[in-house]
């Protein structure tokens, strides 16, 4: 319990931590946002008032406190570009990322742990030693540029989606998580190649402990003692592991969402980014730093709870 | 230096070696120009006059390729060594001198480490502006931490031995110990993360080129050209091929190197 609560201490200070970094960079930012938001009816006076109406003219701590509130209660600021609030510019892009990232974790989850332990229950055998050359080659890959082959092959060669198409969840759930299954894969492969292979050799390094030598003297198969003995040791490092792609995956989905045209939270950062609107870039990197802070958090309690010997640093 | 004489080392070692070899001959000779452009040739199919073919502007892509791959090479090369010198510097004084500064430094590093660093990167972007040099600047920024980081445990292990003890009672000062001394002690346990930074620079580096906010057109350079490729997948396919094979080679090969010299490739 202590220890939980240490580390909820530890989160909320890392949350607040991360809004003020994310708040202060943008407020250094060379130029000023009234230029763009009047264009070529700028001139000082009306500068000076759209500063004072926009509330700029005030300290930067006074503002950060405002927009902290803001955030918290969920009004998120208004878009330079767009003209209405951050919120509607982000309407519906959220789903989109989220689906995407769960996706991918869901899979990089199904595919790895039975990979892992098939190769080291067979470990040294053929299938083994392929599917190790193989693993190699697959953490190498890009996601976004396993996306354009997965483009190419399932989309423009064998017509099992329409590249560049959407369909959004309103109209139809299924269609919507379709569409999202290739751009998963092409996230989630890579990783499941990284998780694969740190399951696969914390099964064989458990595998020459003394309780192991026990099991099998009682009469165990291979197998036997995988399943019943070494995996609930040899699972813990990769549970941690697994916790921590989330962040990899969330940031491939930012690219990956790129190459398949997906209008989720990535796309819209890239445009914002290129149309220099802060507020919309500002309110998009707290959101993902949020979740993926959080994430870890959850991690480490989970960590914990199944592995007690786990305590504080 | 204890290398295991593996697989991996060997394979990672001729895959670099050819890469390398590719990205220096590119230097001074391609086959054509990498940006003359050729009406009457484009997007032609692999032939023996243009062996990867050429792309929407009629641009020999071979050529195109060894220059991008070099452009990568030179911009990770970069990342790397402002990360590496200044994680020498921040990890080598915190973990000789150790206390409150360490423990804050090492916070900081934690929650920066935690985060997606495409993400970082896109943010440095954002306010930075795009452009090679500013991606340079971005990603060597990105990388300090998880370079400090091995420093800083390497640094506070080395310093209770004897011979920086013996080197102190000869009179040696602090800074002398730590660079002069301690540094070359360490380099063995560094390789291996040097190795894994230029993984995964290679790949950042091609990611932000691909969002465009990397190297800036005419330059080649690998996601650049992926991002070029991907608008003609279905009538030049060998187009997009040649230059995500060209970045898998450069990632495959330092990865396989890294983890020959005992790192762990994937986990950083």
């Amino acid at each position: 319990m202590r220890y939980i609560l240490k580390k909820t201490g530890v989160l909320l200070i890392t949350l607040l931590l991360i809004s003020l970094l994310a708040f202060l960079a943008f407020q250094i930012v060379p130029g000023d946002p009234t230029t763009k938001l009047l264009g070529s009816e700028y001139s000082p006076e009306r500068a000076a008032a759209l500063r004072a109406e926009m509330g700029l003219d005030r300290n930067v701590l006074v503002r950060y406190v405002d927009w902290l509130t803001g955030f918290v209660t969920g009004d998120l600021g208004v878009s330079y570009s767009y003209g209405m609030g951050v919120r509607q510019v982000m309407a519906g892009k959220g789903v989109v990322t989220a689906a995407l990232s769960l996706m991918a974790w869901a899979l990089v989850i199904a595919i790895s742990i039975p990979m892992g332990i098939t190769l080291a229950r067979w470990q040294g055998g053929r299938l083994d030693r392929a599917c190790v050359a193989m693993n190699q080659v697959f953490m190498a890959i890009p996601p976004f540029f396993l996306g354009i082959l997965f483009t190419y092959l399932f989309g423009l060669v064998l017509h099992l989606f329409v590249p560049g198409g959407f369909v959004s969840p309103r109209q139809s759930v299924w269609g919507f998580l379709g569409y999202l299954v290739f751009p998963a894969l092409a996230i989630a492969i890579p990783k499941a190649a990284m998780v694969t292979k740190l399951l696969r050799s914390s099964i064989i390094n458990q595998m020459g402990e003394n309780y192991v030598r026990t099991a099998y003297s009682r009469g165990n198969s291979r197998w036997g003692v995988i399943r019943g003995h070494v995996l609930r040791n040899a699972i813990l490092p990769v549970v941690t592991f697994v916790a921590m792609t989330l962040a990899d995956i969330v940031a491939g989905s930012i690219i990956v969402e790129q190459v398949f045209a997906l209008p989720g939270l990535g796309r819209l950062l890239l445009a914002s980014i290129g149309n220099r609107d802060y507020p919309v870039v500002q309110c998009i990197v707290v959101i993902i730093a949020f979740v993926v802070v959080f994430m870890n958090y959850l991690a480490d309690v989970v960590t914990q709870t199944i592995d007690p010997r786990v305590r504080l640093a | 230096m204890k290398i295991k004489h593996n697989k991996n080392f060997t394979a990672g070692a001729i895959i670099t070696a050819f890469m390398l070899a590719v990205i220096l001959i590119g230097m001074v000779w391609t086959p054509y120009d990498p940006n003359a452009m050729s009406g009457a040739e484009r997007m032609l199919a692999p032939c023996p006059s243009h062996p990867l073919g050429t792309d929407n502007f009629g641009r020999d892509i071979l050529s195109r390729v060894v220059e991008g791959a070099g452009a990568t090479f030179v911009i990770a090369a970069a990342t790397v060594a402002i990360g590496l010198a200044a994680g020498l510097v921040v990890g080598g004084l915190t973990g000789y001198y150790g206390g409150w500064l360490d423990e804050v430094v090492m916070r900081f590093n934690d929650a920066v480490a935690a985060f997606p660093s495409i993400l970082l990167a896109l943010v440095l972007i954002a306010l930075f502006g795009s452009g090679k040099y500013n991606i340079i600047l971005a990603l060597g920024l990105l990388f300090i931490p998880s370079f400090a980081r091995v420093v800083r445990s390497e640094v506070a292990r080395q310093k209770s031995l004897d011979y920086v003890a013996g080197a102190r009672l000869m009179g040696a000062g602090d800074m002398r110990i730590l660079f002069l001394h301690i540094l070359p002690n360490i380099i063995p346990v560094l390789l291996p993360s040097v190795a894994i930074g230029f993984n995964n620079a290679v790949l950042a580096e091609a990611s932000m080129s691909y969002l465009s906010v990397g190297v800036q057109p005419p330059d080649a350079s690998l996601g650049r050209m992926l991002n070029e490729a991907q608008g003609y997948l279905l009538t030049a396919p060998w187009y997009a091929l040649s230059a995500g094979v060209a970045i898998i080679l450069l990632v495959l090969g330092f990865g396989l190197l890294s983890e020959g010299m005992g790192g762990e490739y994937g986990a950083a």
